[in-house]
């Protein structure tokens, strides 16, 4: 048994691939490994920007020899069989044993030495290892993620021979770039991480995503400030250094005029900064950079260019502020008439339009209650006027988030400024909702409108997004709303915007966007454990758009088929439905005749429906799924009954007619809650 | 050459080129057409393409009309310098030999922190893409290092390996100085501004509210097509040489906003196919050499 040990040493890995190919390294070698019948210990891997490493543990020195045995033809077969078979074994006449006139044949498959498994798994690795992106380099053929430069690969302390285009593997590699650029030797898995440490390596990325949390934070508290945390960052600047050394650095306190979101943005994505809070948790006016070397000054030349970068950042983003805070939203969005927002659906000013008139009409009509209609009118004239501002089109993220900020200082009223600053998220007050609803409504129907709507994997519009954000945002603030409704006005808007009158395409426009709503619900619902053919049994009864309501019942429905009374009126229910649609022509529950004759079952069953289906439908109506929900319980007995002692299919063309039409009233008084058939199970 | 302040941007480019003449560079001057950055030079541009071995450094201006600021951002200009060095076949130690050239101009990698970070480069006009890195120095990228795979639509065989170091940043940083017309030009009293302030005052007035754009749509159209009548007469070179020009000419279009969004696409596809065709007709010249 030993400790392999692999290194494979590249040029800098980017950050964001590093962990998932820790992963695929691990699975891709263990799998090789099973294959070629050689177990081990524990797995683990490492990587930072120049190395991707793993160690195995316990790897046994071969795999276990194995002798098999062949049965051949008989000793008196024609000369050809035992031809035949010496080549198939590569054996000899005399090798082989006779049995009882049979020939045998004894092969001894002795164990496959652990380091000639290993070598072949790291070629195959390496030559099927899924990058996101990899590359050629020089004039060789190989692809990797970057220059691929050295292999450790060793077994216990024994070097496994593996060259791959020109790279031989061997026990060196080199440390930190700047600090121990120099070639170093590996004793094995036992010293590797030590060794490398001595020559300012640190391996081990969680050590390194530690030293940077703590670090960070360390250097905020020194200052008297509080870091902002932020994970992503952390493991970033792991994938970023071999040596990381968080250092504290500061900014001229006059940038914090500009909106904060965009200095935490401008540090975060454009430098990968930490930021900092004052005790009273303002923004604060310094960074947290982390440096991958051991600077001689103790980081005071890194830190002072790290100032002077972030000064050229801010003060870039300073200028697009002030120019911006110098126009009005107003002038602002006449502008928007000039940028189109899709070909086939005009510019953004049309979008704006139609948006303005959705959000109006939702508060006009109580869908959104407790909103102002102007305040709304005016939010949504405004929300896309930051798109033509410098500092949009130099943070694109914040759309949304600096018109908030820019209808603040032109004093619209608080709610109107966070209405368009929580525009592209999920607002919780009205005016917000109004607004961030019917932007996302418009934007569905708009795309269907124009055939548009999104196919398989392709989404270009993210549709698929607004349909769901929309979704949530009915659920999380109890909308009560026709679905229907909404989309036929979404929909006349841009009609007549486009001068369009293929108003009869509503017809069809319409049932395919509430089948994508139906479709998102279901994705949406998912996470919260409601079943999608529950749903479905709801949607399929049409007429219910109200996707509260809908939810209500759907919630109500559940909660019943997986009781055991549900459970078995599903099953009658399946039954009734399966001899139903064997017959030919319609039965109607109308024609339940010849009452007289009928055995008690039948009658017991007549008289519940008769008494269950008007409180099922009056239970929907009231909107107490529940109640709507027993009645249809009380169905189970008497169906049960029915089909233990009633034939249906009865000589009597009288009695089979009847009872089939009895059956045809259950379905029915159960389609009053949901239609079954959708119902899995 | 060095003073206590840094390297004047003069001495850097005479810096960086001794340093890459010693490495076996051609020093080339800069070429003399408009263009968006060092890589359309054809020194970089065709000589990736077919297997030849070459190895070139040089300045090349760079005109980019839509950040010109009139002169008054210290950050952001309309035309400024690149400093471009190919390698083909890209050698094994080219981080080192970058790396090397940094410490030439007086940037101590134990004193400042040197990082490579991803950033995949990427042509439209050009049918061109690479991986590599954007060289943080401090937090300031200052290069930008990229091994090309494909070049007008062809695989490059074997792979040229591209720095590009933006000089004025990196003087700016040698320096210590926060706006770029501060620089030194020469230790002899001239700044950047002296030199170049009025030309980008002048030049942001014409790419912005001057310029003809009816001569420049002509202009346009004119060049493809006499792109397309070299490329009839197999002329790889002079072909480039007017796929070169449309793309200036579309670049000073969209400064002058007259470009929509819709059209945009139409243009980087044109002036791609135009590129793409003088790049293919360039190999099918060494393949019949």
């Amino acid at each position: 048994m030993a400790d392999f040990l692999l290194e494979l040493r590249s040029e800098e890995i980017p950050a964001r691939m590093q962990a998932r190919a820790r992963n695929d390294l691990a699975r891709m070698f263990s799998e090789a490994l099973a294959d070629a019948g050689l177990a081990m210990g524990p797995i683990e891997t490492f990587s930072t920007p120049r190395r991707l490493a793993l160690i195995a543990r316990d790897v046994p020195e071969q795999t276990e020899a194995a002798s098999e045995e062949l049965k051949g033809p008989r000793t008196s077969a024609p000369e050809q069989a035992l031809e035949g078979f010496l080549r198939k074994t590569g054996l000899t006449k005399e090798q082989l044993e006779d049995r009882d006139g049979v020939w045998f044949a004894v092969i001894d498959r002795p164990g496959r030495a652990a380091a000639e498994v290993i070598a072949e798994a790291v070629k195959a690795i390496v030559a099927d290892f899924a990058w996101p992106k990899s590359m050629r380099w020089g004039d060789g053929s190989l692809r990797w993620v970057r220059p691929l430069h050295g292999i450790v690969a060793l077994l216990g302390e024994e070097i496994v021979d593996i060259e791959i285009e020109g790279v031989a593997s061997g026990a060196s590699t080199v440390g930190h770039r700047f600090h121990h650029p120099g070639p170093i030797t590996i004793g094995g898995a036992h010293d590797y991480a030590e060794k490398l440490r001595a020559c300012h390596v640190i391996v081990d990325q969680d050590e390194r995503e530690r030293l940077i949390r703590e670090g960070a934070e360390a250097a905020a508290k020194e200052a008297g400030l509080i870091l902002l945390p932020d994970e992503g960052l952390v493991v970033e600047n792991a994938g970023l250094t071999e040596w990381p050394a968080p250092l504290l650095g500061r900014f001229d306190a006059d940038y914090l005029d500009v909106p904060r979101e965009v200095i935490v943005l401008t540090m975060r994505t454009n430098q990968k900064y930490f930021a900092c809070l004052d005790d009273e948790g303002l923004l604060a006016p310094a960074f947290v950079c982390v440096a991958n070397i051991d600077a001689i000054d103790s980081g005071a030349a890194i830190v002072e260019g790290n100032r002077r970068v972030l000064a050229a950042r801010l003060s870039d983003a300073r200028f697009f502020w002030e120019q911006d805070l110098k126009v009005r939203l107003e002038e602002q969005a006449k502008k928007l008439s000039g940028i189109v927002f899709h070909e086939k659906l005009g510019t953004v000013a049309d979008k704006v339009d139609r948006v303005a008139k959705l959000a109006r009409w939702l508060v006009d009509e109580g869908i959104v209650k407790g909103a102002d209609a102007d305040q709304v009118e005016r939010a949504a004239r405004f929300a896309k006027a930051d798109l033509v501002t410098g500092m949009v089109g130099e943070f694109p993220e914040l759309q949304g988030v600096i018109g908030g900020y820019l209808a603040e200082a032109q004093g619209e009223p608080k709610v109107v400024a966070e209405a368009i600053r929580w525009q592209y998220a999920i607002p919780d007050e009205p005016v917000g909702i109004a607004l961030a609803l019917s932007d996302r409504i418009d934007t569905i129907c708009a795309f269907f409108a124009v055939d548009l709507k999104p196919t398989g994997s392709k989404d270009p519009f993210a549709v698929r997004r607004a349909a769901l954000t929309s979704i949530e945002m009915i659920v999380a603030s109890g909308i009560r709303l026709s679905l229907t409704e909404a989309i036929r006005g979404a929909l006349a808007n841009r009609a007549a915007q486009a001068g369009d009158h293929a108003v009869h395409a509503l017809d069809r426009t319409v049932p395919e966007i509430i089948d994508f709503f139906a479709d998102r619900l279901k994705v949406q619902q998912r996470e919260a454990g409601v079943r999608h053919d529950l749903i479905d049994a709801v949607f399929a009864l049409g007429g219910e758009d109200d996707l509260v309501r809908l939810l209500a019942r759907v919630k109500a429905l559940q909660e019943f088929v997986e009781t055991s009374e549900g459970t078995n009126l599903l099953t009658a229910y399946k039954r009734a439905a399966n001899i139903l649609k064997k017959e030919d022509g319609s039965w109607t529950p109308d024609q339940v005749r010849g009452d007289g004759e009928m055995v008690a079952e039948e009658a017991a069953l007549l008289s519940a429906l008769g008494a269950a289906g008007p409180k099922a439908s009056a239970a929907i109506e009231a909107e107490d799924f529940t109640a709507a929900m027993a009645a249809l319980a009380s169905l189970r007995g008497p169906i049960d009954a029915f089909f233990d002692h009633v034939t249906v299919n009865d000589p009597d063309a009288i009695k089979r007619e009847r009872r089939l039409n009895l059956l045809a009233r259950f379905r029915d008084a159960v389609h009053r809650v949901a239609d079954f058939s959708k119902i899995e199970g | 050459m060095s003073t206590a302040g840094g390297l004047s941007f003069q001495d850097l480019i005479l810096t960086l080129h001794h340093y890459w003449g010693t490495q076996g560079c051609v020093i080339l001057q800069p070429y003399d057409l408009e263009m968006g950055a060092g890589t359309f030079h054809p020194a970089t541009v065709l000589r990736a393409l077919g297997p030849d071995p070459w190895k070139a450094a040089y300045v090349q201006p760079c005109r980019r009309p839509t950040d010109g600021r009139y002169g008054e951002n210290p950050n952001r200009l309309g035309h400024y310098y690149q400093y471009q060095v190919v390698l083909k076949p890209s050698p094994d130690n080219l981080q080192e030999l970058y790396l090397g050239s940094l410490i030439e101009i007086g940037i101590d990698p134990l004193k400042h922190d040197i990082r490579f970070v991803e950033d995949d480069w990427e042509s439209p006009t050009l049918g061109a893409w690479g991986l590599g890195w954007e060289v943080w120095c401090d937090g300031m990228e200052v290069t930008q290092f990229t091994y090309f795979q494909q070049v007008g639509g062809f695989e490059c065989r074997p792979v040229t390996g591209e720095l590009t170091y933006g000089l004025e940043r990196l003087a700016m940083y040698i320096q210590g100085v926060d706006n770029v017309f501060d620089l030194r030009f020469n230790d002899a009293g001239v700044t950047y501004g002296d030199v170049f302030r009025e030309n980008e005052v002048q030049m942001s007035a014409w790419n912005f509210e001057v310029a003809n754009t009816e001569a420049l749509f002509d202009q346009f159209r004119k060049a493809a097509a006499e792109c397309e009548n070299c490329l009839e007469n197999k002329l790889a070179i002079p072909a480039y040489e007017q796929a070169i020009k449309a793309s200036h000419i579309f670049n000073t279009l969209q400064a002058r906003g007259v470009i929509s969004v819709a059209e945009r696409q139409a243009y980087i596809g044109r002036v791609r196919d135009l590129a793409k065709a003088a790049c293919g007709a360039w190999l099918e010249r060494e393949r019949t050499a």
